[in-house]
């Protein structure tokens, strides 16, 4: 029984989420919605970690949907990257919905509360389906899931500024899955077929032809737009600052990292490291726009009165060490890409959650209000402020052993120019995270403030999990870094 | 079994103690009480770890593996940490009892925090102290400078909170942008980052990545306040006393030097850097903040500023001493930790005894006091005599070793700046013990009646006075433990 269910899990890994998304809508009640959707995430965690566990010790799982074999039926492919990805995914899934209810009743009415789980789980699939998926249409069809499921998401808060943000992140969000539908047309018209392995065995012969340069280019340009790389990065602050605190935290901790991992699959697996970096030199164009996007999403994020928009240029910044890590092409600068979608996602995810924390008690987010909070909620600002050093990569936090692995990886190119930017860059953030501890802890309470009291433990406690989580994966590197390796191997070694 | 010392209790023991001091905040006494009790643990441990050094043993240990390429954090001991080690362990009893006189002298407020961040950053520097290699040294570097923060900024005016963020600003942004840099290349071109007796370095990279390498590690340290990255020591002034005693004038500024000093010795390694000369210019980079941090000394009024002032000018002994790069000028700069340590010390417990008996915090002001506070007064002219260099006090030591060392390599020129030196010194240090005693105060009325700081304060400030005395008679015994560090 055991070993049916456990041969199994790939495609459970996506239906579970997926079935009991419309089961919330027949539930409906409340009362029963929320544990239920709960569990859910908890138990597509658990099966993600069966996964990894099976990954690390056999290797890369193929699973055919519905018996059909490999390419002409669709290929659900679990290697150590997607292994990865669908941990993390899933595990701030389930912190962030265990962390909801107080923080949901405050900003989201209750009449819409089973919508809202809904469309989470929806979105929870499209990540999780993108991720595991080994076929090229799949990975476009989950893309959509994920993607209108958010932009519901954001809009469900019903502030008036969250309904332009999402609108303006749909539109953006639509160009981009266009040109990433147009380029998978491209291809498939070159190759005939949409199993990414397959594709990737056929593309050879196809190299020179100038329709694969076309479906390239479009592919690049419609996931830069998604992981919103610098400089189409212009829906991505308002969308994180104006959505409801919980939206905030679970988009801003995975889908920009899931995007980032279509560009992986892409121009790796499929396209192949040779193809995409010796002979287009994509590395040459991704450098430059991750290093001006850090720059210039930090410098941004200085300016910020809204300390959720000033996450969310942040996290604009952050994707540019993803990326830059990505465009050195090396095993080093691949594992430190890789792990800082990990520990950015922790980082990020758990700062958002104790801005809804914040949010929850001052009902706004402005800095000027958040004066002399620190007094009245340590527990709480004392975990952003944890966030915020790994933010700035101080040495045991996580942040830090990405940045280690970014230099490192700049240093054996030579390029100690990229080294000092990316140093550099972290005083950046030094200056817009201390601007809000500063603020928190040392300045004269401000009148909200003054009548505020700590969060609820229900919100703390997950709050400092995955905060907590920062510093055990700034000192006890195995199951990030150790896991990221094996990931970056396995994408520099292609699907062939 | 060298290598199964449980060294980690020396961070262990004032964490374990600081989460006590959090729990008891409520009762002062038991509080202060615990403070006390968990330095002398600490004291003792270190102390018991002496035997180990001078018998020539390293003792190690890995603490957890940091990244799987091969980085860990490990700890070893070896005769340069162990110095630092006790030099801050022993002299934390010592400004724990000072600061219960002061903090409640003074009345000042969140002493709970003040004595849970002290705690932690002396875990800090003891993590410094015994790093065994440049990461796990790197990391305690940065959780010291952070520890700190909320004791600089304690008093929460803005005039502090301005200090507070130069402090922070300087001291973050030199270590990530310059120290990081150094200890990522270095990983990169040696392949290893532990500390080596003979360096690392040797025969890794050209002469030119090597000399650039140094100005990162140099510049990067931003505690050891060479010119111009300095400015952080006179603006971490708007700190209690009892921070600015024990953090900076020996823990967080020690750890700077100290940092150099073990870079230049287990990194780069003697022989490389007498070899290419690439230290040369630090020397008189050295030399020239010696000379230019006296005479800055010399133009302030207020004391505690004038004190940081003269601690940037020592500083660079010590890091004149690694830039020598010979046996007298390590083992010369290595003591002068030590020395400094006790002599500067007494200078700040006498600047903040003055300032809670008496309320004065400007030179000018401080005359005829003398007969006010003749205890206080007489340590501080001990202590100036000691940062000074005459005998029989500490100091004159480690500046003769300091001059044997620019002799050996040549220097006269050097030589001469610390002759100078030590002449800007006594200018802008004696005068201040001299007028107390013998002038009049400045507004002519008659000098003061009796009326010494709280009996804590006046204890402590005797205890480190003397012990510039002593350490004169025993610098044999400190030698013998440095000596290895000169390669034999």
């Amino acid at each position: 029984m055991m070993e049916a269910i456990q041969a199994q899990l790939p495609v459970l890994q996506v239906v579970i989420p997926l079935l009991a998304a419309p089961l919330c809508i027949i539930l409906r009640r409340r009362s029963l919605v929320l544990p239920f959707a709960t569990g859910v995430c908890w138990l597509t965690f658990l099966v993600s970690v069966s996964l990894l566990g099976d990954v690390l010790e056999a290797g890369v799982i193929s699973y055919a949907l519905g018996g059909w074999a490999a390419p002409w039926g669709i290929e659900y492919r679990v290697d150590a990257l997607a292994a990865f990805v669908l941990l993390f995914v899933s595990g701030i899934a389930a912190l962030v919905l265990t962390y909801a209810p107080r923080s949901l009743s405050d900003e989201i009415p209750a009449s819409r509360h089973y919508l809202f789980c809904t469309l989470y789980l929806l979105c929870l699939t499209g990540l999780l389906g993108i991720a595991i998926t080994g076929d090229l249409f799949n990975v476009f069809v989950f893309l959509e899931v994920s993607a209108l499921s958010s932009y519901a998401l954001i809009a469900l808060g019903g502030r008036r500024q969250a309904l332009p943000a999402a609108f303006q992140y749909l539109v953006m969000g639509t160009i981009g899955a266009t040109f990433i539908l147009i380029g998978i047309g491209l291809m498939y018209q070159m190759t005939g077929t949409l199993n990414m392995a397959d594709m990737a065995a056929r593309l050879p012969a196809a190299e020179g032809v100038r329709t694969a340069l076309v479906a390239f280019g479009f592919l690049t340009v419609g996931i830069a737009l998604k992981m919103a790389l610098f400089p189409l990065h212009v829906w991505l602050p308002n969308a994180y600052a104006y959505a409801p605190s919980i939206v905030s935290a679970f988009i801003a901790a995975t889908a920009t990292k899931v995007s980032v991992y279509i560009l992986l699959r892409f121009m790796f697996s499929v396209f192949g490291l040779e193809f995409s970096f010796e002979q287009l030199g994509l590395g040459r164009a991704l450098m430059p726009l991750a290093l001006a996007g850090i720059f210039v999403a930090s410098t941004a994020a200085i300016f910020q009165r809204n300390v959720k928009r000033m996450l969310a240029y942040s996290s604009v910044a952050q994707i540019g060490y993803m990326v830059l890590g990505i465009s050195f092409a090396t095993a080093t600068g691949l594992t430190g890409g890789i792990v800082h979608l990990f520990n950015h996602a922790l980082i990020k995810g758990g700062l958002f959650m104790a801005m809804g924390c914040i949010m929850l008690r001052l009902h706004s987010v402005d800095l000027d209000d958040m004066a002399g909070i620190g007094r009245a909620m340590p527990w709480t600002m004392a975990a952003w402020a944890l966030g915020g050093l790994g933010l700035i990569g101080v040495p045991a936090t996580a942040g830090f052993i990405s940045k280690w692995y970014l230099i490192e990886a700049a240093l054996e190119q030579g390029s100690v120019l990229v080294a000092v930017l990316l140093l550099l860059s972290s005083l950046l953030a030094l200056v817009y995270v201390w601007r809000v501890v500063e603020t928190a802890f040392f300045h004269e309470p401000s009148e909200r403030a003054r009548e505020a009291r700590e969060a609820p433990v229900s919100m703390l406690v997950p709050t400092w999990v995955l905060l907590g989580a920062t510093v055990f994966f700034g000192i006890y590197t195995a199951y990030s870094a150790g896991v990221a390796e094996q990931a970056a191997e396995a994408v520099l070694g292609g699907l062939r | 079994m060298s290598g199964m010392v449980p060294l980690y209790w020396a961070l262990a023991i004032p964490l374990a103690g600081a989460v006590l001091i959090a729990l008891l905040g409520r009762w002062p006494n038991v509080r202060e009480a615990v403070t006390l009790a968990t330095g002398v643990a600490l004291f003792w441990f270190v102390a018991s770890l002496v035997p180990h050094v001078l018998a020539g043993e390293m003792p190690g240990v890995l603490m957890v593996r940091l990244l799987p390429a091969g980085l860990s954090l490990v700890l070893r001991l070896e005769p340069l940490g162990m110095l630092f080690a006790l030099v801050a362990s022993g002299l934390w009893i010592v400004t724990s009892l000072y600061s219960i006189g002061y903090m409640r002298g003074h009345a000042e407020a969140h002493q709970t925090r003040f004595y849970v961040c002290f705690a932690v950053s002396i875990s800090a520097a003891m993590g410094v102290a015994l790093a065994g290699n440049l990461l796990t040294l790197f990391l305690f570097y940065e959780v010291l400078t952070l520890s700190t923060y909320p004791l600089v900024s304690h008093h929460g005016t803005p005039k502090a909170m301005r200090g507070a963020r130069t402090y922070l600003g300087i001291l973050v942004s030199t270590s990530v942008a310059f120290l990081l840099l150094a200890v990522a290349w270095t990983w990169v071109v040696a392949g290893t980052l532990d500390f080596r007796v003979g360096g690392i370095l040797a025969g890794r990279a050209s002469d030119g990545v090597l000399l650039v390498l140094l100005a990162l590690f140099v510049f990067g340290t931003g505690k050891a306040a060479l010119m111009p990255v300095h400015r952080w020591l006179p603006a971490a002034m708007v700190a209690p006393t009892p921070v600015s005693a024990l953090l900076h004038a020996v823990a967080v500024v020690k750890a700077g030097v100290f940092t150099i000093m073990k870079v230049v010795i287990y990194i780069f390694g003697l022989d490389l850097l007498t070899s290419t000369g690439i230290s040369v210019w630090l020397m008189y980079a050295a030399g020239f903040t010696v000379i230019a941090g006296s005479l800055v000394a010399m133009a302030q009024d207020n004391l505690k500023r004038r004190l940081a002032y003269s601690t940037v000018s020592q500083l660079s002994y010590i890091v004149l001493g690694a830039a020598l790069a010979n046996a007298w000028g390590v083992v010369g700069g290595s003591m002068h930790i030590l020395m400094h340590a006790f002599g500067k010390i007494t200078l700040f417990f006498c600047a903040g005894a003055i300032y809670v008996a008496a309320h004065k915090t400007e030179i000018s002001d401080m005359r005829g006091l003398g007969r006010a506070m003749p205890i206080t007064m007489a340590a501080f002219l001990i202590g100036a005599l000691s940062v000074i260099g005459v005998p029989p006090l500490g100091g004159s030591w480690s500046k003769w070793y300091l001059a044997l060392g620019a002799l050996d390599a040549g220097q006269i020129l050097l030589v001469a700046v610390l002759m100078v030196s030590s002449l800007l010194n006594i200018a802008y240090l004696v005068p201040i013990p001299i007028r107390a005693f013998f002038s009049k105060p400045a507004d002519g009325s008659d000098p003061p009646r009796f009326r010494e700081a709280p009996a804590f304060c006046v204890a402590a400030l005797s205890f480190t006075a003397l012990g510039c005395i002593v350490l004169f008679f025993f610098a044999d015994d400190v030698y013998r433990l440095l000596v290895p560090l000169g390669g034999g």
